[in-house]
């Protein structure tokens, strides 16, 4: 128990990320439906922007805004990861517009986004 | 004004992509024209800061945004690699571009400056990938470059849709890969910038998290470069890929993650480390997979660009076989190859793009008769096949040699023997196609776009068919120079021992 | 001494040039056949302008650029290099005139190509007899497969497509093979100029080594060279049109591929290594087979060009086993059998060339009385034809003499046993020919002729048989083989007599 416990202080937030990730990653390779992929990707991407927050995270700091009561930098959270994130989110939010955009028109190509269907419509 | 060359490289098609709708709104080609011209601009850019760094001896040159010192400013670093690197991107980048022009002429405005717009954005990825010194900005720039990469393949036509968007899931892994790698290093080190980076992991380089890190960013990159078993993506993406811009999407969109690659194993973390060394050893065996995999997958292609695709597999795989060497000959190995496949794959689908635009054929077993029809696109495919081949004096040969002299003094003298055998494969599909251009009676085609005249194709097609094809052979004749005047003053510190 | 000059890239440039020229003078056949023609007799004049101080001793040198960081791309005329330069060159100037009497009576398509892939031809076996290193030999060597192959591949009907394929085969898996032993010599020695004696040495790496690099190396030589069982492109590629045969597979081609030899074991390892390797006496085997072997079938081949194109593979082993028996009167023997080979052999395929274009008669069993329509082409074949067969005054004999003692001084005797079985072979396959024109009658009579008497093709055919009448009574007649084949045999056997003697 004792085992577990520390486990879960010190990793487990990092298990769960990983466990999201490779969710992510699963559920791209396995989904049959275009429209989940891109959700799980989704999710993938999400997993590492956690992982980013994760470990910029700091016991008893603060945000990163000067307050005038301290300069020591321990004082603060590293405001760096989160500037990253936003820049990452960006980028995911881009993936997913072009995503959604190639599957509107697979969709009016092919009428369908269920993989099997459009594969078999591709190899007419 | 030429110190700022570095920024040029990246700033003038950036901007130029960005405005280029709105010049195409106001005359249709103006948008198109701008962005040649900021690619040529950036080409001029390359050049100088090469000719810099070259003639300080091999210095790299540090470029700081807005004059933010590294560790925290993002900084631009041009070595005699990337800078040679960023010659060559931007060179076939603006040939590219010149190429396209025909296929884009009779559409709307809104097709031609998209069209440009992403072609100018992916040339800004990738020489932002190649020469910036941050590895957060590397994946930004990563980012920019798949995504116009996703936009022109999607734009090539019907079936291109499915491909560039099964290529964006496979290549989003490969990002999200590349990022958690970052995050990785991030955690280890607190920094982003590269050569920083390389100093403070020096420390770390036994732990067990660095060895996930390096993991995810093989993983990340071989995503990108198609390493086999990666490399799912790529047949389709190259083959529906909009055909003005399948000639720079199959040169240079896989070798920038390659050199990319380069830079982590060999430039920051050293190849001595024992995981490195584990990492070169995986990229070794799947170079020689993919090598032999890939170019007998590419036996069994009739449509020329999927055999192109698959026989880029294999050419890849030549690369990480270089690298997976770690000595100085197979470093140069790769370099050069990295250049000279640029090259040929370019020649290649320049030359298929150009037979596509007139004949609409890609059936390699209707080319009959085309050294009549298309006479400098057949000695261009004629000296571009030599230097898949590897026959001297072309640049093929030379990246192969550097290759074989790698194999024998790491003493991995397998690698010899795969060496051998996939230019006999290589053989095998390039004269097969040589036969049907030259030998075979003439193909029945009818002509999508008329052309008369000698070039056989519009001039604007036919000078990058034949820039590349004299290209072929002049780096086989300059391989010297290249090798000696430019990569090995930019060796890694690693190799020098 | 060594001489800077750049004569031997000139001899190098002037056909590539005229490849050049040719392939841009497509509409006017008479000006493109004239480019042949001067480049022919430039090239000729060149060459043997170089001759005279080659003769004294000194070579000529020339570095046009770096190939590789540490390897340049160099041309040297040694002694060596120079027979095969100077057989070359010289025997372009009639084989050019008669290609073209053969392609005008013959009606051939694709003359331009012809002219210019056999020009590039030319310029790589130029390039191939003065390489100073392995790599620019390779580079040569790689050229001139691909310039051969359209000569092949110049009827473009089945059958010359798969006689191309199998060509390419053969040869591009040789070459890779070939480059693979190069990368090895060179990573052994750090080195990889052509020094007379070779320039590896038994303890510069461990023997298996050695042998592998030689395998592999010689392999390669032994493809282009025919030695059995490597020998299969070598009929197949009789297709080509008959003057292709003549100057590639009589002189070029095939005789890249034993100077290749000539090379390896003279220039790389050096007989005295490869005495100590003792892997050498499998190469001298395997050439002997192929004399007796191709003899024989020669012996049941009807096909005349096939007939003489199994005796160039017996003839090409000849050289081989001279070169591999290792003794300095062998390998004089092999160089002046490149030459003696050459020039007969050329003759014979120019005859048989004649012969098909005049009267449209490919077998030998059709050959009935012939010498009475073809009278002087029928008598240079009989005496290229003794030639081969060793008869004394003809230039076969001296080189043939020079083997057998070469044999002895090695302590191999037994091996003239194989050189006189040949030669005997050689009078058992080529005079049937000869009795067949001249003695028997023609059931039918009716013996339609084609076209006129061709003086382009007659004329060649008369220069090269009084060539191998006079360089047999007088072997050192200008240019002066029999001494260049000493020198070079002198160079690479310095300080070693073969062991036995």
């Amino acid at each position: 128990m004792e085992v577990l416990n520390e486990f879960l202080r010190t990793k487990g937030i990092y298990s769960l990320v990983m466990i999201l990730f490779f969710l992510g990653i699963y559920g791209m390779v396995l989904a049959k439906n275009y429209m989940k992929k891109v959700m799980a990707m989704n999710v993938m991407q999400v997993a590492v922007i956690y992982f980013y927050l994760c470990f910029a995270q700091k016991d008893g700091a603060m945000v990163p805004v000067l307050d005038g009561i301290t300069n020591n930098p321990n004082a603060y959270i590293n405001p760096l990861p989160h500037g990253l994130m936003l820049t990452a989110i960006v980028v995911s939010l881009g993936t997913t517009g072009v995503a959604l955009a190639l599957l509107m028109r697979i969709k009016e190509i092919y009428g369908s986004v269920e993989e099997v269907e459009v594969l078999r419509r591709a190899s007419k | 004004m030429t110190q700022h060359a570095p920024l040029f490289i990246v700033l003038l098609p950036v901007s130029a992509a960005l405005l280029c709708m709105l010049f195409s709104r106001i005359q249709k080609n103006l948008g198109s024209w701008i962005v040649i011209a900021s690619i040529a601009g950036a080409f001029l850019s390359a050049v100088s800061s090469l000719q810099q760094v070259i003639a300080d001896g091999g210095k790299a040159l540090h470029y700081w945004m807005g004059n933010w010192q590294p560790p925290l400013g993002i900084e631009f670093v041009i070595d005699p690699i990337s800078g040679a690197l960023a010659v060559l991107i931007t060179f076939i980048a603006l040939l590219g571009s010149l190429y396209s022009l025909p296929f884009v002429k009779e559409e709307g405005w809104l097709h031609i400056g998209g069209y440009y717009t992403l072609y100018g954005l992916m040339t800004v990825g990738m020489c932002g990938m190649v020469i910036t010194g941050d590895v957060f900005n590397l994946y930004v720039f990563l980012e920019v470059m798949s995504l116009s990469g996703y936009g022109l393949i999607a734009i090539g036509g019907k079936k291109s849709m499915l491909a560039a968007f099964r290529y964006l899931l496979i290549g989003t892994i490969g990002a999200s890969l590349y990022l958690l790698g970052v995050g990785y290093m991030y955690a280890l080190t607190g920094t982003l910038n590269m050569a920083d980076m390389a100093v403070r992991a020096a420390e770390f380089l036994n732990y067990p998290l660095f060895a996930l890190a390096l993991a995810c960013f093989v993983v990340g990159f071989g995503i990108k470069m198609a390493l086999f078993p990666l490399h799912g993506w790529q047949p389709d993406a190259y083959n529906y890929a909009h055909p003005g811009s399948a000639a720079f999407i199959a040169g240079c969109m896989s070798k920038v993650p390659a050199y990319a690659m380069i830079r982590f194993l060999f430039f920051m973390f050293g190849v001595d480390t024992p995981a490195v060394k584990a990492a070169l050893d995986v990229l070794g065996i799947l170079g020689v997979a993919g090598i032999l995999l890939g170019s007998i997958m590419a036996l069994a292609q009739y449509d020329f660009r999927r055999m192109l695709a698959y026989s880029s597999v294999a050419q890849i795989g030549y690369i990480a076989i270089g690298l997976a060497m770690g000595n100085l000959y197979g470093f140069i190995g790769a370099v050069l190859h990295i250049i000279n496949h640029a090259f040929m794959k370019s020649a290649l689908f320049f030359v298929i793009g150009g037979i596509q635009y007139r004949f609409g054929e890609v059936n390699i077993y209707r080319l009959g008769g085309m050294n009549k029809k298309v006479a400098i696109s057949s000695i261009t495919v004629t000296l571009a096949a030599l230097s898949m081949i590897g026959i001297p004096p072309t640049g093929g040969f030379f990246s192969k040699w550097y290759l074989l002299l790698g194999a024998y003094t790491s003493t991995q003298y397998f690698y010899i023997g795969v060496l051998v055998i996939s230019s006999l494969l290589n053989a095998i599909y390039f004269f097969r196609i040589l036969e049907q251009m030259f030998v075979q009676r003439e193909a029945s085609l009818t002509e999508v776009h008329r052309h008369k005249g000698k070039l056989g194709l519009p001039f604007p097609m036919a000078l990058p068919i034949a820039v590349t094809g004299i290209g072929i052979v002049a780096l086989g004749f300059y391989s010297v120079d290249i090798v000696t005047d430019i990569i090995k003053i930019g060796l890694p510190e690693v190799l020098l021992k | 001494m060594t001489m800077i000059d750049c004569r031997p890239f000139l001899a190098v440039g002037v056909p590539f040039l005229a490849a050049i020229l040719i392939a841009f003078s497509r509409r006017w056949p008479n000006i493109r056949e004239t480019w042949s023609v001067i480049a022919s007799v430039i090239m000729f004049g060149i060459v043997t302008s170089m001759l005279p101080e080659v003769l004294n001793g000194n070579v000529y040198e020339y570095t046009m650029c770096q190939l590789t960081d540490t390897v340049g791309w160099t041309l040297r005329t040694d002694p060596a290099g120079m027979v095969f330069a100077v057989l070359a060159s010289m025997l372009w100037v009639p084989i050019n005139f008669y290609s073209i009497g053969y392609m005008r009576c013959h009606h051939e398509k694709e003359q331009t190509g012809y002219f210019a892939a056999f020009a590039i031809c030319m310029s790589s076996v130029m390039g191939i007899a003065m390489a100073e290193n392995l790599l620019t030999f390779f580079l040569f060597y790689e050229m001139l497969t691909l310039a051969s192959y359209p000569l092949v591949l110049h009827k473009r009907n089945a059958e010359a497509l798969m006689a191309s394929r199998k060509y390419l085969i053969y040869t591009l898996i040789s070459g890779q093979l070939f480059l693979a032993g190069v990368v090895m010599v060179y990573c052994i020695t750090g080195t990889m100029s052509f020094t007379a004696g070779g320039f590896l040495t038994y303890e510069s790496a461990p023997r298996w080594a050695l042998q592998l690099a030689f395998v592999i190396m010689i392999l390669a030589g032994s493809v282009k060279a025919a030695v059995m069982p490597l020998h299969g492109w070598l009929p197949a590629a009789m297709v080509a049109p008959t003057p292709v045969s003549a100057l590639l597979h009589a002189v070029a081609v095939v005789k890249t591929g034993v100077f290749c030899v000539l090379r390896i074991i003279g220039f790389v390892f050096g007989p005295k290594l490869l005495a100590q390797l003792g892997i050498i006496d499998v190469l001298a085997w395997a050439a002997a087979t192929s004399i007796l072997v191709s003899s024989l079938i020669a012996l049941r081949q009807d096909h005349l060009k096939r007939r003489l194109a199994f005796s160039t593979i017996g003839q090409l082993s000849y050289i081989v086993l001279g070169a591999a028996l290792l003794s300095p009167l062998s390998i004089k023997g092999a160089y002046l059998h490149l030459v003696a080979h050459a020039v007969m052999k050329i003759t014979l395929f120019m005859c048989a060339g004649l012969i098909i274009a005049r009267t449209h008669r490919e077998y030998i069993s059709e050959l009935y009385g012939i010498s009475k329509k073809l009278p002087i082409t029928m008598a240079c074949f009989t005496i290229a034809s003794l030639g081969i067969a060793g008869m004394p005054f003809l230039v076969g004999f001296i080189s043939k003499w020079n083997l057998a003692l070469g044999a002895l001084q090695a302590g191999k005797p037994l091996y003239i046993l194989v050189w006189v079985a040949s030669a005997l072979l050689a009078a058992a396959y080529l005079m049937p020919i000869c009795q067949m024109a001249y003695f028997r009658k023609d059931p039918q009579e009716g013996f339609r002729e084609y076209g006129e008497i061709s003086y382009r093709m007659l004329v060649p055919i008369c220069v090269t048989t009084i060539m191998a009448a006079i360089l047999g009574v007088v072997p050192n007649f200008y240019p002066h083989f029999y001494k260049l084949a000493t020198m070079a045999a002198n160079a690479i056997t310095a300080g070693w007599n073969g062991g036995w003697l």
